[in-house]
């Protein structure tokens, strides 16, 4: 990124540079013209790669920059938390490529490669619209504010910050909007690798082998060779390609293959067990040895993916627009305003990056001027991965990503009826074409399974079988990109219920003073159960969901998400207004605005509207009165099951009042120490000052 | 730069970017600012930090 900073090398180099910008710009145009203008003929996806880039390249030399020298006033003089508290151990300077790296591999998880591909059913070019606009304006600009805002307060958590803005009251309420987002947000990952190993001992095998690996290395690490990161990883990377080659053995033997196949249900019920031991356990041993494992892959994984779309350049399959921007989609329900801005939530803007970028990365940041290469920076590249994705998505036949997508209730559960269902929808294909594909990628069916995972890596292991083995190696490499979601899904579900327990037990904490002593086993059993139950609960009702699932829990956690990126974007505008920086303040204010619309739009909706399909209260109503009459509404088999749905579908109603009931709340406070602080006559911002030294 | 330090650099950073601090600074650190404190072992560095990163949540993962 050395080429980006400007020099002063007199005025013919800036000439020089100038140049370069006026000609990436018009490449940028150009390739969004030839996108734009397609149409009935297949665009590459070399197009989107490179109007993606020249964007991302712009932004962050131009709007980055602007938001760095004149909004924030970046100081590199000024003294970073790891300069002042340089310990060698939580502050530590850290070179910015190095710090970038780490603050990238923190961010992006699986939510940036979910999101676009569960779009695609609008076409790919609503999506990639919005991940290139979220970006540039919201999200990179969430994520570079965010870790400013901490990194001028000793690198405190995105709680502690609203509270010294905002107020205690804020702040507790921003923290507890955060335990119900990650209450959702572990019980859709889960329901995604659900969808991802049902019927499929190919792939439950090579994931439970992860486990065994994991604690090998960890053992290794430990006990053997204390620290040996290195070994460690090379020795679990060497099992996790033996447990993919000989997966395919295991899935075909007749005595294993049984053991390793399993239904949506008994899954379920895998995974809420696995959360609640597997958090127990010292970390040690499972849980950092597989979060390295997972790092290793992530970024192999997403290198290889840009090097084979550039290698293969794909022609996209799926139309720029499908007629499903309406609403009436079989993957989720609702129409492209303001669905579609909260189904791309990570790769576009995501709340949760504020919880990183005030959590390690700002003790590490060396020099203020790394803030907008690390904080803008790998927020650009997350939403690369994203558009990646939605590109992964779109070079597949449309026939087949409807097939694999669309609940069983709509296609069916055989090649006939998918076939029969998807041609209907307007995408012809042959049932032949359905199990061939699930032949080529080493599965007995590929129908109903939404979630993204499993498309993704359709499409993934059509790029990596075009660079490395053909069409013999398709199955190897469906099954690496399922492993390589997996995995990182499986190590969030582990640490994300151990925060979550360490949490409540901090809640019961402040009636029964002994649960705070996090090391004894009542309090942690207890807390590992609450928290267990509460996305084991989503996670069930997800599994057991005639429409798959995904159309309940996705929105809402992309409303939860989106509504956490509102609270953080408020927060930088209450501190550019204490900053008495209150003219720049559009900068927050207008993503602001927008995510706040499109939240509270979405969430009404979910709860208000008449469609059955959108709005939760007109399903459970629909679903009550039937009850009332004595009738049956499929899926429902029994009066208690038709109870069921209706009390699920007021849990999510409620869940999606409680969040509107945050960020309403949030806004009041922003709003009113806003205007409190116009009134002030100088900043009243609580930064550390500058000439502050460390004890 | 010799090819045994360029590599020793590398596998630092790498590790840096999984989470595990460098030992190397920290025993620099130690030296010059508290040379009277002991130090730990890099096996006890390497426990105390990944026990610290990972131990009251995930160690600031994403979605």
């Amino acid at each position: 990124m050395g080429l980006l900073r400007s020099g002063r090398e007199g005025k013919h180099l800036t000439n020089i540079r100038n140049l370069g910008w006026i000609v990436l710009a018009l490449l940028g145009a150009m390739a969004l013209g030839v996108i734009a203008t397609a149409r009935g003929e297949p665009v590459n996806a070399i197009w989107i790669v490179a109007a993606a880039v020249s964007v991302y390249l712009i932004a962050y030399r131009f709007y980055a920059r602007y938001i760095s020298d004149k909004v924030l006033r970046l100081d590199p003089a000024r003294p970073t938390p790891a300069a002042r508290h340089a310990d060698g151990l939580d502050f530590v300077p850290t070179n910015r490529n190095v710090l970038f790296g780490h603050h990238f591999a923190a961010i992006a998880g699986a939510g940036p490669l979910v999101g676009p591909v569960l779009a695609a059913q609008m076409g790919y070019l609503p999506g990639l619209l919005w991940i290139l606009a979220g970006v540039v304006v919201a999200g990179a600009v969430q994520d570079f504010i965010i870790l400013f805002i901490s990194m001028r307060r000793d690198g405190r958590s995105l709680g502690e910050l609203i509270r010294m803005e905002m107020g205690q009251v804020a702040g507790t309420i921003a923290l507890f909007g955060a335990f119900t987002i990650m209450v959702i947000i572990l019980a859709v990952l889960s329901l995604i690798v659900v969808r991802a190993l049902t019927g499929s001992p190919w792939g439950m095998f090579t994931v439970a082998a992860t486990i065994p690996l994991a604690i090998v290395m960890g053992v290794y690490m430990r006990w053997i060779r204390p620290g040996r990161v290195g070994e460690a990883s090379i020795i679990g990377l060497i099992g996790l390609f033996l447990a993919i080659v000989y997966g395919r053995e295991v899935a075909e033997s007749a005595t294993w293959g049984p053991l390793f196949t399993f239904t949506p249900v008994q899954l379920c019920w895998i995974l809420i067990g696995y959360g609640a031991v597997a958090s127990m356990l010292p970390v040690w041993l499972l849980l950092a040895p597989r979060d390295y494992l997972s790092t290793f892959l992530k970024i192999g994984a997403i290198a290889a993916l840009a090097i084979g779309i550039v290698v293969t350049a794909p022609p996209l399959q799926m139309p720029a627009l499908t007629k499903f921007v309406d609403g009436s989609g079989p993957v989720w329900s609702g129409s492209l305003f303001p669905f579609l801005f909260i189904t791309i939530a990570c790769g576009a803007v995501s709340g949760f990056h504020a919880l990183i970028a005030s959590g390690t990365t700002p003790k590490l940041i060396a020099s203020e001027g790394d803030a907008r290469f690390i904080g803008y920076g790998a927020m650009l590249m997350e939403s690369f991965v994203a558009v990646m994705a939605l590109v992964a998505a779109s070079i597949i036949e449309p026939g087949i990503y409807f097939a694999m997508n669309s609940p069983a209730a709509v296609v069916g559960t055989d090649p006939a009826s998918a076939a029969a269902a998807v041609s209907a929808m307007g995408f012809a294909i042959s049932p032949e074409t359905i199990a061939q594909t699930a032949r080529d990628v080493g599965e007995t069916t590929i129908i109903s399974r939404a979630g993204g995972a499993p498309t993704l890596a359709v499409g993934m292991a059509h790029i990596f079988s075009q660079l490395i083995g053909g069409k013999a190696m398709m199955a190897f490499w469906y099954h690496f990109a399922i492993l390589f979601e997996a995995l990182f899904i499986l190590t969030a579900v582990d640490a994300g219920t151990r925060s979550g327990r360490f949490m409540l037990q901090d809640l019961i904490g402040l009636a029964v003073p002994s649960f705070r002593n996090s090391s004894s086993l009542v309090p942690s059993v207890v807390g590992t159960i609450l928290c267990v139950s509460a996305w084991g609960f989503f996670l069930y009702q997800g599994v057991t969901d005639p429409l798959g699932g995904v159309n309940t829990l996705w929105p809402l956690f992309g409303i939860s998400n989106q509504m956490l990126a509102a609270v953080a974007l408020m927060l930088g505008t209450v501190v550019l207004f204490r900053m008495k920086h209150e003219r720049f303040a559009w900068v927050t204010l207008i993503p602001t605005a927008w995510l706040l619309l499109c939240t509270i739009t979405a969430s009404l909706m979910k709860l208000f509207s008449a469609d059955p399909r959108v709005g939760f209260l007109a399903h459970a109503q629909g679903y009550s009165d039937a009850l009332a009459r004595g009738e049956l509404i499929a899926p429902a088999k029994s009066a208690a099951e038709m109870a069921s749905i209706v009390f699920n579908d007021r849990i999510d109603a409620a869940l999606c009042a409680v969040f509107l009931f945050v960020v309403l709340a949030i806004l009041f406070f922003a709003v009113r120490t806003c205007l409190a602080a116009r009134r002030l006559p100088a900043p009243s911002v609580h930064e550390i000052p500058e000439t502050a030294l460390a004890a | 730069m010799a090819l045994r330090d360029q590599l020793s650099l590398w596998a630092e950073n790498a590790k840096v970017i999984l989470g595990v601090p460098s030992y190397r600074l920290y025993r620099e650190h130690m030296a010059r600012h508290h040379p009277e404190r002991a130090l730990m072992s890099e096996a006890q560095f390497f426990r105390n930090r990944q026990d610290a990163r990972y131990g009251k949540g995930g160690g600031g993962k994403c979605c």
